[in-house]
């Protein structure tokens, strides 16, 4: 990756390609086309002395680390990246109303997917069941939809004609999401429901920004299979 | 007759969320026209202007709405630029916008843990009630905020307002139960910071006086009781009594 106003050495991002979490990061950085040293991060059993020391207080991955400080919570980490290297494109909207637009639909989606993943790859909890669980997913599908629609004024992206914040926030999740649908046999990213939806995604997984940010489709699938195994 | 404001919030008195963006509003100077809100009775505007969760606060600017406090007050920042709000430098913005989510994240929901559960899980919520503050006294102490009179530096900033903003529920709660949440020798810059954020002029302006948060806060305790009898040890409370302390605490259900 070409750095631009980075030496390798000065930015590190500590993390796993298979968290979307990191994956947002690792756009928002081929975005800025910005040099870094990716640290992967093994996070089940001993967590390494990095990691707990720069992010004490949840011990999670991904952890940006510029200059030597750490920056924790990948969309706090995008607005970060986005405040320092300010090099087109930007990433958060210019106006302040669009940013509380997209920042708001970034805290539906941290509310919402990994809750509705989770809880299709590891069954539903007492009281829901799986059909409830897929109501709810398509439900948020469909608000997202009509957000895109309200977004991106019919260019590619909810960002408009490049990425942006709330298409990486969405975006990271779409390996796990279509590795879902493929396991549990439920479809949210429905043709005919979000249709906008559907060629977006396609557009955004062919992006160059997104390369080497995510893992293959069948190493999705293989984890989700391997992770409902283990649940039962 | 008053001129028609460009700055509407639609609030709940008690509830924390909505005091942070009035307190943001104060700070800035910005006139703005008020419109309680009954959590369990949701008004038409609140329904047409936060379809996703139609929860307070909401602030609507020239009849668009901004929504979820935490972004609202960034935007309130954004959009009027005296009398900053955030840091100017990215990185003590990623800091506080880092501690904000902690506050919402880990704060809050322990603290509304402390509010509803009795016996053994309250002791639970309290201690984790302190683990989170030990964090914040340490960052006070020792870490980014060293030296600071404020988590914004000489001046109130987005992380006093989200902070402060909620935590004099905890000299309520301990008050109502009868815990101790923030004792001034185990988190003595804490309290400092504490006390002092609720001297500031727009603060006292901002925040009901404690006698009604207590009435409020011994009406719901009361309702719990008397619903679960008081033997579980976390209370499960009617929609209504669990909405009224999520609004109050935590601004939204969950």
């Amino acid at each position: 990756m070409a750095a631009v106003s980075a030496t390798t050495g000065e930015v590190k991002l500590l993390g796993l390609w298979r968290s979307p979490y990191v994956t947002r990061v690792g756009i928002a950085l081929n975005l800025k086309k910005v040099g870094y040293e990716f640290v992967q991060e093994e996070v089940q059993g001993q967590k390494s002395e990095i990691l707990l020391k720069s992010n004490p207080v949840y011990k999670k991955i991904p952890v940006l680390i510029h200059q030597g400080k750490p920056v924790c919570e990948s969309a706090i980490i995008v607005e970060y990246i986005d405040e320092i290297w300010t090099s087109e494109p930007p990433i958060l909207p210019s106006h302040p109303f669009d940013r509380a637009v997209a920042r708001f639909w970034v805290t539906y989606i941290d509310d919402k997917l990994l809750a509705l993943v989770r809880t299709l790859v590891f069954g539903a909890t007492e009281g829901t069941s799986k059909a409830e669980v897929a109501d709810g997913g398509a439900e948020a599908f469909q608000l997202l939809e009509e957000a895109f629609a309200k977004c991106s004024h019919g260019k590619e992206y909810f960002g408009g004609d490049t990425i942006g914040y709330l298409d990486i926030a969405l975006g990271c999740w779409l390996g796990w999401i279509k590795a879902v649908e493929d396991v549990s046999n439920i479809k949210f990213l429905d043709e005919k429901k979000v249709p906008l939806l559907v060629g977006w995604a396609e557009r955004f997984l062919q992006n160059e920004a997104v390369k080497g940010t995510m893992l293959e489709a069948d190493e999705y699938v293989q984890r989700v299979k391997n992770l409902s195994a283990s649940a039962r | 007759m008053d001129p028609p404001s460009s700055l509407k919030l639609l609030g709940s008195w008690a509830d924390s969320h909505t005091h942070r963006v009035q307190l943001a509003l104060k700070l800035k100077g910005l006139e703005f026209e008020y419109q309680e809100e009954d959590a369990i009775n949701p008004s038409p505007a609140l329904l047409l202007h936060n379809p996703v969760y139609k929860k307070v606060p909401v602030l609507l600017h020239s009849d668009r709405p901004v929504v979820e406090s935490v972004v609202i007050l960034q935007y309130i920042d954004e959009t009027w630029a005296d009398n900053p709000i955030m840091p100017a430098d990215p990185f003590e913005r990623a800091v506080a916008r880092f501690w904000c989510h902690f506050a919402e994240d880990k704060l809050a929901p322990a603290v509304g843990a402390v509010f509803s559960s009795s016996g053994e899980g309250q002791k639970t919520a309290v201690d984790q009630v302190h683990d989170n503050l030990k964090l914040l006294e340490r960052e006070l102490r020792d870490g980014a905020f060293k030296g600071k009179r404020f988590f914004g530096g000489d001046k109130i900033g987005l992380l006093d307002i989200v902070l402060g903003c909620g935590s004099y529920w905890l000299a309520v709660f301990e008050e109502v139960m009868e815990v101790k949440l923030v004792d001034p020798g185990t988190f003595p810059v804490f309290h400092a910071w504490l006390k002092d954020f609720e001297e500031q002029n727009e603060v006292k302006e901002t925040i009901p006086a404690i006698d009604k948060l207590l009435e409020y806060a011994r009406g719901i305790r009361q309702m719990m009781l008397s619903l679960s009898n008081g033997t579980s040890t976390t209370a499960p409370a009617a929609a209504g009594t669990t909405s009224a302390i999520n609004v109050a605490v935590d601004g939204r259900s969950g």
